[in-house]
């Protein structure tokens, strides 16, 4: 298409043709590695085709060649904004195909750890969808709030962001009375004050409404063919959490609501978000409310390690010791597809076992790839500047796109 | 089986495969239940019919995952998986199908658009080709790369390595050189069946049987008496004397470090 102006600017008679432009890989507002070559008519986008993959690791192959214990360590390194979430769908999997059960202040450990996570996750997209569409300040206050949360992490599990502390039976160690204590005084205290504070600036500004209200309107049946997920098809109105519909660990005991949009363009996509956080806060206080104390993983030796202490005292606790580090657990034979509700949507592993040590296959559902396949019907008819804002609002992380 | 994990539950499979088999029977070949998960595996030709029946008839309204696997020692060694999901039941399936290098299998971009990336990832990393896609084009490896990398047979390592090129300024490929070769550590319990010989055990196996087996029948036969003594009561060679040392190097030795040197 190309479209004649009716006084030209230069000579009479001149033709402004498509272009086509590279937006990344390389650009802050790309989220990492992406690349989208565009078709412009003038400011308006016209075609959109996102190249994937330049940060692809292969993570599905190294995982065949690793025992199911070694492998997790690869899923924190998918969403590296929300590793826990990943790990999540992981352990349920393996847990599903041996049938193992959990104990109960595991099972509410994982649950406040991955709200956390979310709440660590939302911050910082959110922070990036306000920075992308030309605010500044958010960004910074509500950084600092992710920050508190990967120190929380730190306390759990010594690392900040790749915890691998979720772990195939239960948790890999408890967390000590203080680090619940602190959760608790830093939402009731901390949190809300700096993050409402953060809010407030952007929920109702001119500006921010002017770059997001209207951008990117997906009907229902839309979402539902593209295969959306999590926020994204919440904002389409669609009331559909993997949490609330398919619980797994402990979710069927907490209260919680379902935030979901009316309009389906990217500021509810955004006010879902922000929805969501109040709704991760509750679950994380009846967590901490309700936590029994007990063993924080399964007491079957043959797939979680035993106790430091016991292996001093019990031969067949350190043979099981030598035995999970060195040759692993054995899963059944079978295979599942387990999906969690990640920060970002439905996280899934499709995991085959063989019967040995290792995934004979395992298959990683990214949230990002159905949503960011749809930016081209999305962004049709939008301007340039819009295309950063559609961005933000699907939360792409490439770590997890292109495994 | 009592139901001990705490993994995502959504409805009952009960009568899930009754119902579907019914309507999709002429291309059933298989259905199964295990594990908690309902996988039916149908005929190649007619996955695109089936799919369609179970979204239109069954509710079944969101593709969400297609996976490939790999399973050289068939004879169509390729597995196409894809996931189901329906919002309204709340209940999810699997269909698969069998197809092998050079036989395409019916896209699914007509029944749901995001089966275009999801087809163009299988046939990237397995090289399944999918009839009636209309873009399937590589997706998550380089440009311009050759072969299919999760295959069981394609090395861990690959094939190409790149790097920048200081002298042609440019990113350039090279054939992959590991420094160290590639570990692989197989952790199987050997005597809980495993299939190869031992490292020391390669005699045990097809060494062919002794025909004479050496004995020590009379003390004559030990080598042991008087001439083995005699032998033994030898003094052995002196040590050769020691090295005394020149104070100077040895030739071709770099100079020792001086203290003031350094860098």
């Amino acid at each position: 298409m190309s479209m004649q102006l009716e006084q030209s600017p230069t000579t009479e008679g001149e033709v402004i043709t498509n272009y086509t432009i590279n937006f990344g890989p390389q650009h802050p507002a790309a989220h990492g590695v992406l690349r989208m070559v565009m078709e412009l008519d003038g400011e308006v986008i016209e075609r959109i085709d996102p190249h994937v993959g330049l940060l692809h690791r292969g993570t599905e192959k190294l995982i065949e060649q690793k025992t199911y214990l070694q492998a997790l360590p690869y899923f924190d390194r998918l969403d590296y904004c929300s590793p826990l979430a990943m790990e999540h769908s992981y352990v349920l999997a393996i847990e599903k195909l041996l049938n193992l059960e959990v104990p109960l202040r595991a099972r509410y450990l994982r649950v406040l750890f991955a709200e956390l996570t979310r709440i660590c996750n939302h911050m910082l997209n959110m922070g990036a969808h306000i920075l992308d569409v030309g605010a500044f300040t958010p960004n910074l206050w509500i950084m600092d709030l992710r920050e508190d949360c990967l120190n929380f992490f730190e306390r759990a599990s010594g690392a900040r962001m790749h915890s691998a502390w979720f772990r195939p039976g239960g948790v890999h160690q408890d967390v000590p009375e203080k680090l619940l204590v602190d959760i608790g005084d830093w939402l009731d205290n901390r949190f809300f004050q700096l993050f409402e504070d953060a809010m407030s600036l952007v929920m109702d500004n001119r500006i921010f409404k002017q770059r997001n209200v209207d951008i990117a309107v997906v009907s229902r049946e839309d979402a539902i063919a593209w295969g959306f997920s999590g926020p994204m098809i919440r904002a389409a109105g669609i009331p559909w959490d993997l949490r609330k519909s398919q619980p797994y660990d402990v979710y069927d005991r907490m209260e919680f609501d379902i935030p979901v949009g009316t309009n389906s363009d990217c500021y509810d996509r955004f006010m879902v978000r922000v929805k969501e956080v109040y709704e991760s806060a509750k679950i994380i206080r009846q967590c901490l409310r309700d936590m029994p104390q007990g063993p924080i993983a399964s007491t079957d030796g043959k797939v979680s390690p035993p106790k430091r202490g016991e292996m001093k005292q019990s031969m067949e606790s350190l043979i099981h010791h030598f035995k999970l580090y060195t040759e692993g657990f054995h899963v059944p034979a079978g295979e599942v597809y387990v999906a969690t509700e990640s920060p970002k949507g439905e996280f899934g592993v499709y995991l085959v076992s063989d019967g040995t040590n290792k995934p004979y296959r395992c298959k990683i559902r990214p949230t990002a790839f159905s949503h960011l396949q749809a930016m081209d019907f999305m962004s049709k008819g939008h301007m340039l500047p819009d295309a950063t804002a559609i961005l933000g609002a699907i939360d792409v992380v490439f770590g997890e796109c292109d495994r | 089986m009592a139901v001990l994990h705490s993994a995502p539950r959504f409805a009952s499979n009960e009568g899930v495969i009754d119902a579907v088999s019914e309507t999709i029977s002429v291309w059933l070949i298989e259905a199964i239940e295990a594990h908690g998960e309902v996988i039916f595996r149908v005929e190649r030709d007619a996955v695109d019919k089936v799919l369609r029946i179970l979204r239109d008839d069954h509710a079944y309204q969101q593709l969400m995952e297609i996976a490939g696997a790999d399973y050289p020692s068939r004879p169509e060694r390729f597995e196409v998986v894809y996931m189901l999901q329906s919002l309204t039941k709340n209940h999810r399936v699997m269909v698969k199908c069998s197809a092998g290098e050079d036989t395409p299998v019916p896209t699914a971009t007509t029944l749901w658009p995001n089966a275009g990336w999801l087809e163009r990832e299988v046939f990237d990393m397995y090289g399944v080709t999918f009839a009636g896609n209309p873009d399937l084009r590589r997706i998550l490896t380089d440009y311009g790369f050759e072969g299919h990398p999760f295959r069981k047979d394609f090395p861990m390592t690959g094939y190409t390595e790149l790097r920048y090129s200081e002298e042609e300024k440019r990113v350039v490929y090279e054939p992959v050189v590991l420094a160290q070769e590639m570990r692989t550590f197989d952790f199987l319990s050997p005597w809980e069946g495993a299939d190869y010989v031992l490292p020391g055990d390669e005699k045990s196996r097809g060494a062919p049987p002794v025909a004479e087996p050496k004995t020590t029948e009379k003390p004559a036969d030990t080598g042991a008496g008087k001439k083995a003594d005699e032998a033994a009561a030898k003094p052995v060679a002196p040590a050769a004397p020691a090295q005394k040392d020149s104070g100077k190097g040895a030739p071709g030795a770099p100079d020792p470090t001086s203290k003031e040197g350094g860098r």
